[in-house]
């Protein structure tokens, strides 16, 4: 899987993943999830931090996307980001388990849909919907 | 004390956290990303979450105390704590947090009161055991010994 993480041309092979999540118990362990994986990753706080960190031109082969944020919430900040031509994979996690919000996250442009707190096993099965 | 039995004590001791319901297998999956190049990262990451929950208490102490209480402000704090006790595997802190949260939905001054005390009450229980847990961890590495893992099948 070839990364894009940084500006200006791949440093590695490595897959490269955005951890969008106001809660930083969540960031810590998310980053050790996919640390374990080989995966490289940073985190941000909220959706407009993740908006803000694409259009100063980095990109990610994963976005792991919270749904409730202050400022910017998941569901905005997928709409924004496929609005921005991203076409990275993104997976929704949250505690959220009523069907309609789910579903209103899911149509604002997620490729996957996981409830949390996340496992290995759920993040494997959201790797593999990584597109190459 | 030998370490074969501190190390017995402290399975006994993490079984029962677990059979009261304190624990759940969230606990679990943060103990199976510890290893040898992250060796700490059951304490830190539950370091974290006391950091973060006394924080959230302390706001929803103040919150709930205002003349005039912002339901939205108290449900966004329990929306937190849920989430990093669910994430930590702190389960009864979790479901007090979920009964919490729908007194907050109905407005509900004095039952958000009790289960603002509820909450408390199973962190600082939680806090205390998990204590427990990492001093007997401790014990352990320093007489040159290996913390056994949990099976799930107990």
């Amino acid at each position: 899987m070839a990364a894009q993480g940084r500006q200006g041309g791949r440093k590695s092979n490595k897959m490269t993943a955005l951890v969008v999540d106001d809660n930083m118990v969540n960031r810590a362990i998310h980053h050790r999830l996919l640390d374990n994986l080989g995966i490289e990753s940073e985190a941000v706080g909220n959706g407009k931090e993740a908006v803000d960190i694409h259009c100063s031109g980095r990109t990610f082969d994963l976005i792991l996307m919270d749904m409730d944020m202050p400022i910017m919430n998941g569901i905005e900040a997928t709409r924004k980001l496929r609005e921005m031509g991203i076409r990275s994979t993104i997976a929704g996690v949250s505690t959220r388990s009523v069907e309609h919000e789910i579903r209103e996250f899911i149509e604002a442009g997620l490729d996957d849909y996981q409830e949390k707190p996340l496992t290995m096993t759920k993040l494997i099965s959201i790797i593999h919907k990584v597109k190459g | 004390m030998e370490v074969v039995q501190i190390q017995r004590t402290l399975m006994d001791y993490t079984k029962s956290l677990f059979m009261e319901g304190l624990l759940d297998s969230q606990f679990l999956q943060l103990q199976q990303l510890q290893d040898e190049s992250n060796p700490d990262f059951v304490v830190e990451v539950v370091s974290l979450f006391f950091d973060d929950s006394e924080k959230l208490l302390n706001e929803l102490t103040i919150a709930l105390d205002q003349p005039s209480v912002d339901f939205k402000k108290v449900d966004s704090y329990v929306h937190q704590l849920k989430g990093s006790s669910s994430s930590i595997g702190a389960q009864r802190v979790k479901n007090a947090c979920v009964a919490f949260r729908n007194f907050c939905q109905v407005q509900n001054i004095e039952g958000c009161l009790t289960c603002l005390q509820q909450v408390k009450q199973e962190y600082y229980l939680v806090k205390n055991k998990l204590e427990t847990l990492f001093r007997l961890e401790q014990q352990i590495v320093t007489s040159g010994g290996s913390i056994p893992m949990i099976e799930m099948g107990f």
